[in-house]
């Protein structure tokens, strides 16, 4: 039995259907990214779990019990708001004390949860400061303090690293995977980015229009989409549109108007569709000035594609190249700048072969 | 040129016009009344002296400087009538506040958690009696009120009284005057904070097991409490000075300061000792007015 079982949640407001039918296991001690663009129904999704939201139809189980209709303030789960929503007029330590206070804690007990979270989150020191007086990475550790000093069963997290600069957003994520780890607490994050999800979760549930696409650990997530409307979410890809001319144990030909015809490795379950898609992360496509010899790793099979290199984008540690096809169709490559003095850089105008293996290509329907 | 340099006039100008305003407006009057608080009563034209004729001379008006005494302000402390008004002006300006206070919040709550749309109309409904002459409104309710009015009739049919009952010139007339009029004043500026209020924090209030009630206690109340102080003071200064309610729907046995005013300067044509009582209860007015200034200072400081 999983510690929270969606079955069948749908939530509608008017004619707009914003959860439709999800169902969703999540593991005790679990870090979940609800992964979506926005309007995708995740905040909405988030709000039924803390109790802001009633379900239309279907059951929230949180350790067998239904808690759909239980209200906010009677459910063992917390949540750290995306704007914080940190009491204003109260001090540091009396908004983390906020809800031990409720639960008719001792006040010695609260006194020493309160010590615990604040030493747990680096605010020693600021107990006194009202929530004004501190700066944004600052509230974001007093709301996470808050949330997580009731000990819930889970914790619900909207957004919470959105109003960071980059810098401190990467810090604090691992921070947050830190904690999490260390207290063994099951946290739900929702988050509009994708690398934040891939970065912090162990599973992540990608949402479109109500819906739940996709749940995978981040790595199948992103190399082995299930739609097309995924791989395109979830990082760049090159997509090009054909048929399939033959199919050879596992191996497929197909034939595109952009790129001729594609080698690629079939994935488990088989495509039935006729009219597909080969999808290749740009990462995956190398650049070359001469075609590499076939079958350079043994038994791969390798496309090749010859074009014009038209944009080059120097990123740091990538550069990304896009190659313009004779069918006119584009190409992007990015490629990882292992030395410092790269004699292999490529330039706008040069001819280059961009080539890839058919284990690097996924097929998807259109 | 710099944006300070380009700024300056302006905001200068922008800066002089309130000072300007209540040198004209109010500190030049008052330096009439204070000087007035400070004469003695004539049978004349004005009916005090000493006048000072500018146009006199050093020495005349010098004389005229050496007459000026505190003399009425004493009167004030030595009868009682004075002490006694101002008392019962403080104390039907505190219960109206707070039975304002009773009233207006609800509403003011009610309105801010109405939908958008609903709000304007709401609004509107606070506003429109404003529409209509406060004098007019206020002789409407003597007409309720009077011994064969509306309020009479409609408890004789009900069979809820058997004989008529006396409203008017009553303390409740008054009370219920004074509340009727000022009730806008009390919800706007309770509204303004409540409508602000961020939804978010009664959440997370909730989240963190406060039922519906202690989020109200414990979130809402102190954050609304700007709200409260701005709509106290907007009903109990002008209150503790009021003259046109008490006058008609109260009974004429005690009196508020504005009624004792009134009879000094137009019964009595005591222009010296009415100046004196005016003078007397603005510097009463001072303290909450200095109070509500400093918890607007903290209120911004917090802000920032």
């Amino acid at each position: 039995m999983p510690l929270l079982r969606i079955e069948g949640v749908a939530k509608s407001f008017g004619n707009f259907r914003a959860v439709d039918k999800l169902s969703l296991d999540i593991r005790a001690g679990e870090f979940f990214a609800l992964l979506g663009p926005s309007g995708c129904g995740k905040t909405t999704l988030l709000r039924m779990l803390a109790g802001f939201e009633t379900p239309d139809e279907g059951r929230i189980l949180l350790g067998g019990s239904d808690i759909a209709q239980v209200l906010p303030h009677e459910r063992p789960v917390n949540m750290m708001f995306q704007n914080y929503a940190l009491f204003p007029h109260l001090s540091v330590r009396d908004n983390i004390a906020f809800g031990l206070r409720r639960a008719g804690m001792a006040r010695g007990e609260i006194a020493t949860r309160v010590a615990e979270m604040v030493a747990l989150v680096k605010l020693e020191g600021l107990e006194k400061r009202r929530p004004d007086q501190l700066s944004g990475g600052q509230r974001q550790r007093v709301a996470l303090a808050r949330s997580l000093a009731r000990r819930p069963q889970v914790l619900l997290l909207d957004e919470p690293l959105a109003a960071l600069d980059k810098k401190l957003r990467e810090s604090t994520q691992g921070e947050l995977m830190e904690l999490q780890r260390r207290l063994g607490m099951t946290f739900i994050i929702v988050t509009h980015d994708q690398e934040e999800a891939m970065t912090m979760a162990g599973r992540i549930g990608v949402m479109d229009a109500g819906r739940l696409v996709q749940v995978a650990t981040p790595r199948n997530l992103y190399e082995a989409p299930a739609s097309r409307w995924i791989a395109e979410f979830v990082g760049d890809i090159n997509l090009f549109n054909g048929q399939v001319a033959a199919r050879d144990h596992g191996r497929l030909t197909v034939s595109t108007s952009d790129a001729g015809t594609l080698a690629v490795s079939e994935l488990w379950p088989p495509v039935t569709k006729e009219v597909v898609s080969v999808a290749i992360r740009p990462e995956k496509v190398k650049l070359s000035r001469r075609a590499p010899a076939s079958d350079a790793g043994g038994s791969q099979t390798i496309n090749r594609l010859e074009g014009v290199v038209t944009d080059v984008n120097y990123l740091g540690g990538v550069t990304s190249y896009r190659v313009k096809l004779e069918t006119g169709a584009v190409v992007r490559s990015s490629m990882a700048n292992t030395a410092r003095l790269d004699v292999d850089a490529y330039l706008a105008g040069q001819r280059v072969v961009a080539w890839f293996t058919a284990d690097d290509c996924l097929v998807l329907e259109q | 040129m710099s944006a300070r340099r380009i700024f300056a006039r302006p905001a200068r100008l922008a800066a002089i016009a309130p000072y300007l305003w209540m040198v004209l407006f109010f500190l030049v009057p008052f330096g009439f009344v204070l000087k007035i608080s400070l004469s003695q009563t004539a049978i004349a034209q004005p009916p005090y002296t000493p006048v000072f004729d500018f146009t006199a001379g050093r020495a005349a008006l010098a004389a005229a400087f050496a007459q000026l005494s505190f003399d009425n302000f004493r009167l004030l402390l030595q009868d009682n009538l004075y002490i006694l008004s101002y008392l019962r002006s403080l104390v039907v300006a505190v219960t109206s506040t707070l039975i304002l206070l009773l009233i207006g919040y609800p509403i003011a709550y009610g309105m801010a958690r109405l939908p958008q749309r609903w709000q304007g109309v709401a609004m509107m409904l606070v506003i429109v009696p404003f529409w209509t002459s406060f004098l007019i409104r206020i002789y409407a309710w003597i007409n309720i009120l009077q011994h064969d009015g509306l309020l009479n009739q409609i408890l004789l049919a009900l069979h809820i009284v058997s004989a008529p009952v006396v409203w008017l010139s009553t303390d409740s007339a008054m009370y219920l005057g004074i509340v009727y009029s000022y009730l806008p004043f009390m919800i706007l500026p309770l509204y303004a904070t409540l409508s602000k209020m961020d939804a978010s924090l009664l959440e997370a209030a909730g989240d963190l097991g406060a039922s519906p009630l202690q989020a109200f206690w414990l979130v809402t109340f102190p954050l609304s409490l700007p709200g409260v102080g701005a709509g106290a003071l907007l009903c109990f200064i002008p209150i503790v000075g009021e003259f046109v309610i008490p006058d008609l729907l109260a009974g004429s046995n005690s009196l508020m300061i504005g009624q004792t005013l009134w009879l000094e300067f137009f019964t009595n044509k005591d222009w010296p000792v009415a100046s004196a009582a005016a003078v007397a209860l603005l510097l009463l007015l001072v303290p909450p007015l200095v109070l509500y200034d400093r918890l607007q200072r903290r209120q911004l400081e917090a802000g920032r």
